[in-house]
C-alpha cells in the first residue's frame, strides 16, 4: 500500500498543527460556532447526540495491520471501546471528547492517517474496489489512481468550500464493486482501442433525498488528462451548482436541471483551457504511485490445497463459512477472506477494540499485514493462503467475525440511525439486529440465497437504503419512528433504485414484513431465481399483497 | 480605518467599498472623493469617469462573469471578490480564473465574509490582499492571522498561486 513520503507526512503535520490552533481558538471563543463548524467537519468532526462524532479516513478502504492497532488504541483510550466501520469505507468513533480531537489527530499523523475531508462541502474520500489488486475480474489495478486523486483532492484550494459534497469512486474491475453509478464523479478504468489506459467518467449519481444513477460524461478520458478532467467539472460545480438550497446543491441537480449534454459542453469548455497544463500526470509520477501497490512476495502454491479440501469435506460449518465469506483469488492457492461483522448482538459495522487488535495479527500472519474495509461494513483480509484458512476461521469464530453470511440477508448495511446521529428520523441498529435475530437459521438463509438489506435513518441515505434489494427508510411520523420499505434497488455494473411498496411500518413490525417479503419470494420464484431477479421480474405487487394483506394501510405512501 | 493584508503585511486603505443599496444605480450612485472599490456595474456605466478620476477598483460578486473585464485587466489596479459567506467557494474560481486563465496582475482582494482559517486557500487561488470585515479582528489577532497563510507549505496540487503541482515542482523518492 501508499507509503507517505515527507511531503505526505509534513502535509498532514500541518493540518494537525492547523487544526489544533483552531479548536483552542474556538475553545477561547475566537471562532464562533458557525465559524468552526465547517473547519471541524473538514476533520471529520461533527457534534452528536452524545458526544462529537470523529470520523477517521481510511483512503479507498486500505489499511495496514499498524495503522489498525492504532485505531484501536484510539478506540480504548478516547472512546468506549469498538469504532464503526461505514459504507464509505471510513471508520467512526461515537464518544471522542472535542478537546482531544486535535491529539487523535496527532496519534493518526503518527501512523500516516487523518480525518481530513471525510465530511463538509468539499472532495470526500476516494472509495474502490475492496478487492483491487486480488479479483480475477480486474482490468485494471484501481489503487494508484485513488492515491493520485487523494493527493490532488487534499486541501485543493479551490474546491474546499462547494456547494454540497463530493463523492467520487474509482472501479477497475469487471464487476462495478465501487458503485460507481451512484457517486458525484465515477471513474472506471478502461482500455481503448489502442491498448492506452483511460477513464470512463459518469458524473451526476448520488443517493440522498433525490437519488439519481450517474449519467455517463465521458467515454474515455486519457490517463494523463484524469485530473485536468475532474478539475473542470469540479469548477464548472463550483460556480454554478445551487447555494440557496442544501437540498438542491448537489452535482446532480445541476447536471438534471443542464441535461448531461448541456453540461458536457461547459466542462469541454472548460476543459479546453486546462488540458495539457501543468496539473497533466506524468510517467514518472504514475509509477512512483503505482510502486506502491505492487503485488506482495506470492509464493508458488497448488491451485487447491489438500488441508483445506479435507477440512471443508470434514467441517460443515468451515465449508458454509468458505462458501459465503472465501472468494477466489488471482493467485493460485491464495484466497480473499471477508471477516464479517454482522451478527444480531451488534451493529452493522462495529468492531471493538480487541477484534481491531486480532484482525491486526491475522493481517499480520497470514496477509502480508494489511487489510481493507469494505462498502458493506466487512473487513477484507486479500492474501491469505488456502493452507490457513482453517486456523484463520477458528480463531475468527471466537473473536465473533466469522458469521458465514457475506451477501446473505443477515450482510445488513446500516447507518448508525437515531441511538446517534442528529439528523435521524428513527433508529436503524435495532432494527438490523431484530431482522438479524429473526433470520438466524442459517440454512434457510443459505436457502434463500444472496439478498441485500440497506437500512438508512433518514433521507440522507447513509446507509444506502435506494440500492439495497430490500431498502429500509426510517420516517417520521407525527414523532413516531416508522419504516419504508423499498424493494428492487441493486448496486454494482446496472445500479437500480428500488420502489416504494407502500404505507411505512412501526418498528416492531418489520421483523413479520421482512419475513412477509421473504415468504413471497419463495413462493414465486423459479428454480435458482435469486431474490432481485424474481423482484425484477414480477414487479412489487405480489409482496405489496402479501405484506398488506392483513395490515390497514393508514397513510398516504410518502414519496412513493 | 480598514486595514487588511496586502502581501503579507498589514496595511490601511481609506477607498470604501461601494455597494448599490436599493432605489440606487449604477449611473447615479455619487462616488466617494479618493476612490473606492466599486459594483461591476458601476465600473461598466461609468468607465471612463472612473478612469479619468483613478484609484478606483471593481468587485465581483460571486455569480459574475470574470470574463466581463478581460478587456479592462490592464488598467484596473484592484478587483476585489466578494465573500458573502465564507463557506461561499465560488470566489476562488473567480480569482482563479482572474489570474490563470486572463493573466490578472494587479492587486486581487478578497472582501466580505474574509476569515484567517480560509487565508491559505485564499492565497493559493491567487488573491493578494485579504480584507476582513472591520472589526473582526483586533489588531492583535490580524497580526497572528498572518500565520494563517502558511497553514500548508507544500501543496500537492496547481492553483493559481501555485503554477506546478507537487509531482512536477519536487523529486519524489519512490
Ligand atoms: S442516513 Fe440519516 S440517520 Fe443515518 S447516519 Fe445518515 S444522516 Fe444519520
Amino acid at each position: 500500500m501508499y507509503r507517505y513520503d515527507t511531503y505526505d507526512q509534513r502535509i498532514i503535520d500541518e493540518r494537525v498543527a492547523q487544526f489544533r490552533d483552531q479548536t483552542r481558538r474556538y475553545l477561547a471563543g475566537e471562532l464562533s460556532d458557525d465559524e468552526f463548524r465547517p473547519l471541524r467537519l473538514q476533520n471529520g468532526l461533527y457534534i452528536q447526540r452524545h458526544a462529537p462524532m470523529l470520523r477517521v479516513a481510511i483512503p479507498y478502504g486500505l489499511l495496514s495491520s499498524r495503522q489498525l492497532r492504532k485505531l484501536a488504541e484510539i478506540a480504548r483510550r478516547y472512546d468506549h471501546g469498538y469504532g464503526h466501520f461505514t459504507t464509505r469505507q471510513n471508520i467512526q468513533y461515537n464518544w471522542p471528547k472535542l478537546e482531544d480531537v486535535p491529539e487523535i489527530l496527532a496519534e493518526l499523523a503518527t501512523v500516516q492517517m487523518h480525518a481530513i475531508q471525510t465530511s463538509g462541502n468539499c472532495i470526500r474520500n476516494i472509495t474502490s474496489d475492496p478487492f483491487a489488486g486480488v479479483a480475477g475480474d480486474e482490468r485494471i489495478d484501481p489503487r494508484p489512481w485513488c492515491e493520485i486523486l487523494r493527493q490532488w483532492s487534499t486541501f485543493h484550494p479551490e474546491f474546499a468550500y462547494l456547494p454540497r459534497k463530493f463523492k467520487i469512486a474509482v472501479n477497475g474491475a469487471d464487476h462495478d464493486r465501487a458503485v460507481i453509478q451512484a457517486h458525484d464523479i465515477g471513474l472506471e478504468l478502461v482500455r481503448n482501442d489502442a491498448g492506452e489506459t483511460g477513464f470512463r467518467v459518469l458524473v451526476g449519481g448520488g443517493l440522498g433525498r433525490t437519488p439519481i444513477i450517474g449519467e455517463q460524461i465521458a467515454d474515455f478520458v486519457p490517463w494523463r488528462d484524469i485530473l485536468t478532467y475532474c478539475e473542470a467539472i469540479l469548477r464548472v460545480y463550483n460556480r454554478f451548482g445551487r447555494r440557496d438550497n442544501m437540498y438542491k446543491a448537489r452535482i446532480k441537480i445541476l447536471v438534471k436541471a443542464l441535461g448531461i449534454d448541456a453540461f458536457r459542453e461547459q466542462v469541454e469548455a472548460e476543459w479546453v483551457h486546462l488540458r495539457g497544463g501543468p496539473s497533466t500526470l506524468t510517467e514518472v509520477e504514475l509509477e512512483r504511485v503505482a510502486a506502491h501497490f505492487i503485488d506482495p512476495d506470492y509464493v508458488t502454491l497448488p491451485g487447491d490445497d489438500l488441508g483445506h479440501r479435507r477440512h471443508l469435506a470434514e467441517s460443515k460449518a468451515y465449508a458454509a463459512w468458505v462458501k459465503r465469506n472465501v472468494r477466489a483469488h488471482k493467485q493460485p492457492g491464495y484466497a480473499i477472506v471477508t471477516l464479517s461483522t454482522k451478527h444480531a448482538k451488534v451493529a452493522p459495522g462495529d468492531v471493538t477494540a480487541e477484534q481491531m487488535v486480532h484482525i491486526a495479527e491475522w493481517a499480520d500472519a497470514w496477509s502480508f499485514g494489511e487489510l481493507r474495509i469494505t462498502h458493506e461494513q466487512n473487513v477484507v483480509l486479500a492474501d491469505v493462503r488456502q493452507s490457513d484458512l482453517y486456523a484463520l476461521w477458528q480463531q475468527a469464530r471466537e473473536a465473533g467475525l466469522a458469521s458465514p453470511n457475506i451477501g446473505l440477508l443477515t450482510d445488513i448495511i446500516a447507518c448508525p440511525g437515531g441511538d446517534f446521529c442528529n439528523l435521524a428520523n428513527a433508529k436503524s441498529i435495532p432494527i438490523a439486529n431484530a431482522i438479524q435475530a429473526r433470520f438466524d437459521d442459517l440454512d434457510y438463509l443459505h436457502d434463500i440465497g444472496g439478498i441485500e438489506i440497506n437500512i438508512s435513518g433518514c433521507m440522507n441515505a447513509c446507509g444506502h437504503h435506494h440500492v439495497g434489494h430490500i431498502g429500509i427508510l426510517g420516517v417520521d411520523k407525527n414523532g413516531a419512528e416508522f419504516y419504508q420499505v423499498t424493494l428492487g434497488g441493486s448496486q454494482g455494473n446496472n445500479t437500480t433504485l428500488g420502489k416504494v411498496i407502500g404505507p411505512s411500518f412501526g418498528a416492531a413490525d418489520m421483523p413479520d414484513v421482512i419475513t412477509q417479503i421473504i415468504e413471497t419470494y419463495v413462493a414465486e420464484r423459479n428454480e435458482d431465481e435469486r431474490f432481485i431477479d424474481t423482484v425484477r421480474r414480477t414487479g412489487i405487487e405480489p409482496f405489496k399483497t402479501r405484506v398488506y394483506a392483513d395490515r390497514q394501510p393508514n397513510r398516504k405512501v410518502a414519496n412513493a | 480605518m480598514p486595514k487588511l493584508i496586502r502581501n503579507r503585511q498589514i496595511v490601511e486603505d481609506a477607498r470604501p467599498v461601494v455597494i448599490l443599496e436599493e432605489g440606487e444605480t449604477a449611473a447615479t450612485i455619487a462616488l466617494p472623493e479618493g476612490g473606492a472599490i466599486v459594483p461591476l456595474a458601476v465600473w461598466q456605466a461609468r468607465r471612463d469617469e472612473l478612469l479619468a478620476h483613478g484609484c478606483f477598483g471593481v468587485w465581483l460578486a460571486g455569480d459574475q462573469e470574470p470574463r466581463d473585464l478581460a478587456d479592462d485587466l490592464a488598467q484596473l489596479q484592484t478587483i476585489a471578490i466578494h465573500f458573502p459567506k465564507f463557506a461561499d467557494g465560488r470566489g476562488y474560481s473567480l480569482a482563479t480564473l482572474l489570474r490563470s486563465r486572463f493573466g490578472y496582475r494587479g492587486e486581487l482582494r478578497a472582501i466580505g465574509e474574509v476569515l484567517r482559517d480560509q487565508f491559505n486557500y485564499l492565497v493559493r487561488c491567487g488573491f493578494d490582499a485579504l480584507q476582513p470585515a472591520e472589526g473582526r479582528y483586533t489588531d492583535t489577532q490580524l497580526l497572528a492571522a498572518l500565520g494563517s497563510i502558511a497553514d500548508f507549505s507544500e501543496p500537492y496540487q496547481v492553483s493559481a498561486a501555485v503554477p506546478d503541482p507537487l509531482f512536477r515542482r519536487v523529486r519524489r523518492a519512490a
